[in-house]
């Protein structure tokens, strides 16, 4: 592969758990590198003992997010041409997580958040029923379409100061999920997910910073989904079909 | 903060918005016409539409805030929901009571 003019980049990687440190390597730059590429470059010829995590390298597992030169990526899809300050990138793990070792962040408390935000899809026929057809240009499949692309790579919630300074906040993720579900009629838990997400933690802690929608690397917008989500839950608590 | 407290403070911001308004063409009023403190009392004593005026103000002001109070709470001191919910609505009835007590002050006193 060409190397570009400048021969080498310096590169901070985060090594230990929580009270760990950056670390500076030297790695070879080169023309049309991602992030990923320099990372994986270090663990095969540098330090093996690095640990990061990745599967697709193509941008749709959402595995690699990390923190690079303080905002969080997906590492896979983000060239080093792009985001490196004077030939130094600066390497740590997703923010607003635990950290299990080096870049990888401990995504427990993520999916956690998502399971409670009512994320999961509950069928409301069996499988021995014919599959429902949902047409493309209706309304609520227009609206689903929206947040639907979500990878769950993090880095909306790795990003977001309502999650960093609010420990139940179930974070842009999970309610963006929560939209998309509510707005199929397949769906047979409305009712339970509304509550959910409309108690302490849920959408109405939304500051609407929106750095979800200026992070996510799916060009989504959470926080839109987030504040349809409010109308929602304000109107059937104002109907009385909700009790926080 | 939950869709319950949300509806609340949006609520009491809503109230609020005409309300600091008229309250602060008041103001502009009464310094640009030179009233003295004997003026303006001479106005509000005895008027129970300042009296609901004012009164309102107090309470609607009194929610919104002890509501922001409470999610300031949460989000920047190690403090949970229920203890933030008993330190913000102890700020709020003490600033039901001392709006209470100016305006008892202007209008009955």
């Amino acid at each position: 592969m060409p190397q570009a003019d400048n021969a080498s980049l310096t590169v901070s990687i985060w090594r230990g758990g929580q009270d760990g440190n950056f670390e500076t390597y030297s790695v070879p730059n080169r023309q049309n590198q991602t992030v990923l590429d320099v990372v994986t470059h270090v663990q095969r010829h540098i330090d093996p003992t690095l640990s990061y995590r990745f599967a697709c390298r193509v941008g749709m597992c959402g595995s690699c997010g990390m923190t690079v030169n303080g905002r969080p990526r997906w590492t896979c899809r983000t060239h080093v041409s792009k985001v490196a300050k004077d030939g130094k990138l600066q390497i740590a793990p997703l923010s607003n997580l635990p950290v299990i070792k080096d870049l990888a962040a401990d995504m427990q408390p993520f999916f956690e958040k998502w399971q409670k935000a009512g994320g999961v899809f509950e069928p409301s026929k069996s499988r021995a029923e014919p599959v429902e057809p949902i047409r493309p240009n209706e309304p609520q499949r227009i609206a689903a379409d929206e947040g639907i692309e979500c990878i769950n790579c993090g880095v909306c919630y790795a990003g977001c100061d309502t999650v960093r300074w609010n420990d139940d906040y179930l974070g842009p993720a999970a309610l963006n999920r929560a939209w998309t579900l509510m707005n199929d009629r397949r769906d047979s838990a409305q009712k339970p997910r509304l509550a959910a997400v409309a108690a302490n933690g849920g959408c109405h802690a939304c500051h609407t910073h929106q750095s979800c929608q200026e992070y996510c690397p799916q060009s989504l917008n959470p926080t839109g989904s987030i504040s349809l989500l409010k109308r929602l839950a304000t109107k059937a608590y104002l109907k009385g079909e909700l009790k926080p | 903060m939950n869709v319950r407290l949300y509806i609340w403070q949006r609520g009491t911001a809503a109230l609020m918005a005409p309300l600091v308004l008229i309250h602060l063409a008041v103001m502009f009023y009464a310094t640009r016409q030179g009233l003295t403190a004997h003026d303006i009392l001479g106005r509000t004593r005895g008027s129970i539409a300042w009296a609901m005026f004012y009164g309102t103000f107090v309470v609607a002001a009194a929610i919104h805030a002890s509501i922001g109070i409470r999610n300031i709470l949460v989000e920047w001191l190690p403090v949970r929901d229920r203890a933030a919910a008993f330190l913000s609505s102890g700020l709020g009835i003490l600033l039901i009571l001392l709006g209470a007590r100016a305006v008892f002050a202007v209008v009955f006193a």
